[in-house]
């Protein structure tokens, strides 16, 4: 098993929670992983890009053209960070607006819920319902238990389920 | 006691791991990027411990190497963590170091910036290594970087010799599952044995030592267990390598899958780019027509090859300077193997945001008072978040940790011999750099009769590397109490005579103050002043929060002039159009506003008002 992701948004967005998420995933499937971080110059509101590798890889780095699959969580981000993804790869956007690759709403689908912070969960289970992910539902659901804090913990699950079940 | 299990951590987490699992009983550091997790990281591990262990945040590099060096001549494992310029600070005890030896492993973690990220150069520890005669791990991974740990202790004791580990950015904030181990538990008990020819060596020892790490050197690069590791399908006919190491071995390595290169050229990943080992030398020279050598930053391990069928960053073949991102490897790869290389698609370049003070930042009202009070002046800073003050015109140079003072010091005399007008000189430097390396250039000041204002930026932090307390507050490595050091003490026990402390929060009592303060420097009987500007940084978790709350807004006075946004800029001031009219307006943005109400002291048509005042 070899897959290489790409998770790009705005600092705040929980671009390093879902980092972390796939980084728990790999290590219950017992796959090995290496993650790395591209914090923008600017504090708050700057662009973050994370790579994510999972299996037996040495370089820390996803290469321009070379990732499995994008989730980018600002639409914004798309023109920036595409260009990492494959041509063939898969491509999960948090957008109003339909595009060339998979959208979805899920700031609104998140606030609808009474949520914003969820957004990035639901864009998760958006993706993860393609099957294109290296895991599955069961195995994100089980990681999402152990990694939310006790108060997130609901809300989270629930926008994983609203983003899993949407169309 | 062989308990193991799978943890994600960070490269400078698996360094601090390695030093905890590995019987390191003291650990001391000073932050910088990209080493800081280091330390932080060994306090959070300590929790699990069973023997004692002390952390200490020194004030310095040197400072710090100097106590984790006394601790391993008691026969104990002690380690030091810093950041590429900070071993500049430490050189002086690094490099008599060697000459000495250790006693117990002894392991000084230097970390390097290609890109460079977050420093003032390039330089490549390796170089530093090699010309203080020390071995140096050149680890690939955060994995690799945690097993180096063991490796270096045990060739530090069997050689009682410093050992040099030096991780690059990429390795120390990458994160990935490493295996962790119950801690060693080594039960040393401190025993200092007295060898003044060694500990205090004289010049007439010297030639001596130096002899004997010379030997040192010669062994280490005999080791056959040390020596550099192929990827090579044996028998290998082929005439052309590549030798990489680092994380840019990482990258190379991921190349030679993708582009099938495993049976076509032999690779070899070096683990000790210094000493380089003799017996790889000589085989990469009988066995190989040309070689590649891909490392970061410096020419290090092309310099000991030598000769010139070797290709790297010394015969410009790889660019002498910057990053070896993948793509650029790639590109010499392809070059190497006299191929025609795709033509790189390039990423999007960010728009980006010029990074800028935090909303509520108490540096940005205290350079808003200088720049507004002396707009002639001028204004040496120092490193630290409010470096940014260029962005506000008020910071003139910044060159390394502490030099702000002693270039002050240098502008006041240049333009006092001359005997024409001195322009007011306002020196800005942070509580922790004080500290760091302000003192000696304060006193220096002071006996030199300097006549010039320093700002101590007080906020009560070491803001830019993450929050690490400085010796004023009172506050261990681990959080717990300790004696707290004064600065108005050192600043007067310097021989000061102005010395006052502010709110910079305050902006009309800051500038009055400043201008007191000149005219201090200007009297007869004047002298070098000192204000204290003193406000807790608002990101810190610690901080004394305001007395007092201010919501503001921007009346209709506004007549879009933009002076806010240019010379105050924070954060919290937004720019917005108006329907309808040529000029937009400022606004306030209620998310980032932390209601400090500074601005109001901003709009020269007093526009930016108080909406509601509360108090806490």
């Amino acid at each position: 098993m070899k897959q290489q992701l790409i998770v790009s948004g705005t600092g705040g967005q929980g671009i390093l929670f879902l980092t972390r998420f796939f980084a728990e995933a790999a290590m219950m499937m017992r796959l090995e992983v290496l993650t790395s971080e591209i914090h923008g110059m600017a504090m708050r509101g700057g662009t973050v890009v994370s790579h994510v590798k999972v299996g037996p890889f040495k370089s820390p780095l996803v290469r321009e053209g070379q990732a499995d699959v994008g989730l980018i969580l600002s639409k914004q981000n798309v023109p920036l960070h595409r260009s990492l993804v494959k041509p063939d790869g898969l491509i999960f956007v948090n957008s109003d607006v339909a595009g060339d690759y998979f959208s979805i709403d899920a700031s609104k689908l998140a606030i609808d819920a009474g949520a914003p912070a969820m957004t990035n969960l639901v864009l998760l289970g958006f993706a993860m319902k393609q099957h294109g992910l290296f895991c599955e539902a069961d195995v994100a659901r089980e990681v999402l238990t152990r990694l939310s804090p006790r108060a997130h913990l609901e809300f989270n699950l629930k926008g994983f389920d609203i983003g899993y079940t949407s169309t | 006691m062989n308990r193991q299990e799978q943890r994600m951590l960070m490269g400078n987490e698996a360094l601090g791991r390695g030093l905890f699992e590995n019987g390191c009983s003291l650990v001391a550091s000073y932050p910088g990027t990209p080493a800081s997790e280091v330390l932080a990281s060994v306090v959070a591990f300590s929790r699990e411990a069973e023997s004692p262990l002390h952390i200490e945040w020194s004030i310095n590099e040197k400072v710090a190497f100097e106590v984790a060096l006394a601790h391993s001549y008691t026969g104990k494992r002690a380690a030091v963590a810093m950041k590429q310029v900070g071993l500049n600070v430490a050189a002086d005890p690094f490099m008599r170091s060697a000459y000495l030896g250790v006693k117990g492993g002894f392991v000084l973690i230097s970390a390097d910036d290609p890109g460079p990220h977050s420093s003032q150069t390039e330089q490549d520890s390796r170089l530093f290594a090699h010309f203080a005669k020390v071995p140096v791990f050149d680890p690939s991974s955060p994995r690799e970087a945690k097993e180096m740990v063991k490796k270096a202790f045990e060739l530090s004791e069997r050689y009682e010799i410093p050992v040099m580990i030096r991780p690059t950015t990429r390795v120390c904030h990458a994160r990935q599952n490493v295996t962790c181990k119950q801690p060693k538990l080594l039960e040393r008990r401190a025993h200092f044995e007295k060898d003044p020819s060694r500990w205090a060596a004289t010049p007439q020892f010297i030639y001596d030592l130096h002899k004997l790490l010379n030997e040192k050197m010669d062994k280490i690069a005999a080791e056959k267990a040390l020596s550099p590791v192929p990827f090579v399908s044996l028998p290998s006919r082929n005439k052309r390598c590549v030798i990489a190491s680092g994380v840019a071995f990482a990258h190379t390595y991921e190349l030679f899958e993708e582009l099938r290169l495993f049976d076509r050229v032999d690779l070899f990943q070096v683990l000790l780019p210094h000493p380089l080992n003799r017996p790889f030398i000589d085989m990469i020279h009988a066995n190989y027509k040309q070689a590649l050598v891909i490392e970061e930053t410096y020419p290090v391990i092309e310099l000991q090859l030598g000769n010139g069928k070797i290709h790297g960053r010394k015969s410009g073949f790889v660019p002498r300077q910057g990053e070896l991102m993948p793509d650029l490897i790639h590109e010499s790869l392809e070059r190497f193997l006299g191929r025609t290389s795709r033509p790189q698609r390039t990423a999007g370049v960010s728009p980006g945001k010029r990074p800028s003070l935090c909303a509520g930042c108490p540096h940005r009202p205290a350079f808003f008072a200088i720049k507004k009070t002396f707009p002639k002046g001028i204004f040496p800073s120092d490193i630290g978040c409010y470096t940014l003050g260029m962005n506000l015109g008020a910071v003139d140079t910044c060159h390394c940790m502490g030099a702000c003072i002693s270039q002050g010091a240098g502008f006041y005399h240049s333009y006092a011999q001359d005997g024409g007008p001195i322009p007011p000189i306002v020196v800005t430097i942070g509580d922790s750099t004080f500290f760091h390396a302000g003192i000696p250039g304060l006193i220096n000041c002071v006996v030199q009769e300097s006549r010039f204002i320093i700002v101590i930026l007080d906020n009560s932090t070491t803001a830019m590397t993450g929050h690490q307390p400085s010796p004023h507050l009172g506050i261990k490595a681990d959080g717990s109490p300790t004696a707290a050091v004064s600065i108005p003490g050192i600043v007067a026990a310097s021989g000061v005579r102005f010395l006052r402390e502010c709110d910079p929060y305050d902006v009309p009592a800051f500038s009055a103050l400043l201008q007191e303060a000149d005219a201090h420097c200007r009297s007869e009987e004047g002298g070098m002043a000192v204000i204290i500007s003193k406000r807790s940084c608002p990101v810190d978790k610690r901080a004394v929060r305001p007395e007092r709350l201010y919501a503001m807004s921007v009346s209709d006075a506004c007549d879009g002039c933009r002076l806010c946004m240019k010379q105050f800029e924070c954060p919290a001031l937004e720019w917005v159009e108006v329907p309808g009219k040529k000029r937009g307006r400022a606004a306030i943005d209620k998310a980032l506003c932390i209601e400090c109400g500074v601005c109001k002291h901003v709009c020269p048509k007093g526009a930016i008002v108080v909406a509601e005042e509360k108090a806490i």
